[in-house]
């Protein structure tokens, strides 16, 4: 029942850390709310409560999804398991 | 959960409901301060709504600042109001508007009185209008005589996942049983617009939401001098873990759950097309944003907040919920209803949703709010653009 990571949709291509903190090499589970299944992922980075984190090695230019979504766009690439925020994402509208 | 059919509140002369029984004392502009506050001062029970603007104003940008006024005086949490301005011509104009609704409502000039003269006559008015306001009691009122507007602040992912899907789930309640629904922040549903309109009761609707959000866009983009990194979003949001305006956006969006906007409202415009759910253009700034939707009529207020916003308005309370466990422990003086259990999945959002429309009930009849108790009374007038 313990969940360390919430994803919306099943295609999000990131997750939200619901704990305090995540720390490198973690072994985190993640639920994700859409259809109520569980996935399990390594952390690379140390993420804080409300960050995201990749679910799959990212490209520069890919589109991060969230609520099923696009959200912005990876202006460096991201490696699963790492912190996703405004270092390697950018907005696409403003 | 069953859901109340009533509530406790106070019976207007046109036909409303109030969650508060206030008696205001009403500026038509900003050098009427003084005076507006002087008669709160002297006769107990009053408040006074400062505000910087109200002079030189013209055309949609005066007609805002009269439907402002004359809306926060018509609210049904108002019994009665004092008017007071420099001139007599606006002023009648608000008392006039006012007057409409059935409820006391007199007006004051400054100009060939000057302040003393004029805060004596006014607090002779005001304690009697006080006087009379104190003996309304709260009665029963079927609960469609709530209209709830919602607007989230400082806010960041646990907004999305849990307190602003919680707002969603308690519309998806509420909405069947007859109440009136708002929401706003055009800007901060960039990204997201193209979905939202698909939420359009009609194509009426949805075509009316393009229209107002591209607008609002369009002048967004010809006044920003750079990314708006700095503003939207926020560095609390970003802090909090939003990266995005797109992410912020969808996250926003899930306060109205799954219902479907009856009609486009202009900033501070009535509803006139009965009961549902109604998009309105604001700004996303909080106090801005609350303050038109007060204006437009609504008697109570769901704020969502993530890193923890503290805004109230001086009439309509507002409830302030949250999903994140460090605002909770940080600043829990703040937060009316606390959702931080959907995160550790100890509560679902169906509970969570019966725990907000609890707690939305209470105030109604009359429980204080959080930012009531620590005297938040955020009155923003929106200026569209410089006076003449």
């Amino acid at each position: 029942m313990s969940t360390d990571i919430i994803i919306h949709d099943k295609k999000d291509n990131v997750g939200v850390v619901v704990i305090e903190k995540i720390t490198p090499k973690q072994d985190c589970k993640c639920w994700i709310m859409e259809n109520d299944s569980s996935v399990n992922i390594q952390s690379a980075d140390e993420i804080p409560l409300g960050h995201k984190i990749a679910m799959i090695d990212l490209n520069e230019g890919d589109t991060i999804l969230k609520y099923g979504h696009d959200i912005g766009k990876v202006v460096k690439a991201i490696k699963k398991g790492q912190h996703v925020h405004v270092h390697n994402v950018k907005t696409k509208k403003w | 959960m069953e859901i109340p059919k009533s509530f406790l509140g106070y019976k207007r002369e046109n036909g409303r409901a109030g969650t508060r029984n206030h008696v205001i004392i009403l500026p038509v502009d900003d050098i009427s301060n003084a005076c507006a506050e002087a008669v709160a001062n002297n006769i107990k029970g009053t408040i006074a709504l400062p505000h910087s603007y109200g002079r030189l104003q013209f055309g949609a940008d005066l007609e805002l600042h009269f439907r402002t006024m004359i809306g926060t005086g018509s609210n049904p949490n108002v019994a009665a109001v004092i008017v007071i301005g420099i001139e007599p011509k606006w002023t009648k104009r608000i008392v006039d508007g006012i007057a409409k609704t059935g409820k006391p409502v007199e007006g004051f000039h400054i100009e060939r009185t000057g302040d003393i003269g004029t805060v004596m006559k006014a607090s002779k008015k005001a304690q009697e209008f006080v006087m009379w306001a104190s003996e309304k009691q709260r009665e029963e009122c079927p609960i469609s005589d709530l209209w709830i507007s919602v607007k989230c602040g400082e806010s960041d992912t646990t907004s999305g996942l849990a307190s602003n899907p919680t707002v969603g789930n308690l519309m998806d309640k509420l909405e069947p049983l007859g109440v009136h629904l708002c929401f706003g922040e055009t800007s901060e549903l960039t990204g997201a617009e193209k979905v939202c309109a698909t939420r359009g009761a009609t194509k009426e609707a949805s075509d009316k939401f393009m229209k107002t959000w591209s607008a609002y866009n369009d002048f967004i983009l010809k006044e920003a001098t750079d990314d708006l990194s700095e503003s939207q979003p926020t560095a609390g949001n970003i802090a909090g873990g939003l990266t995005t305006i797109e992410e912020k956006a969808f996250g926003n969006f899930q306060k109205i759950g799954n219902c479907k906007f009856v009609d486009v409202l202009e900033p501070a415009e009535e509803p006139k097309k009965g009961k549902g759910l109604y998009f309105m253009d604001t700004s996303s700034a909080a106090a801005e944003c609350v303050t038109l939707q007060a204006a437009a009529g609504f008697n109570i207020h769901l704020f969502p907040t993530g890193q923890g916003n503290i805004v109230g308005n001086p009439i309509e309370p507002v409830i302030k919920l949250t999903a994140n466990p460090l605002t909770v422990k940080s600043m829990g003086e703040h937060i009316d209803c606390d959702v931080s259990k959907i995160l550790s999945r100890e509560m679902n959002l169906s509970e969570a949703g019966d725990e907000l429309i609890k707690t939305t009930l209470k105030v109604a009849n009359g429980r204080l709010t959080c930012a009531e108790a620590l005297g938040h009374r955020e009155f923003v007038m929106t200026k569209l653009y410089r006076s003449a």
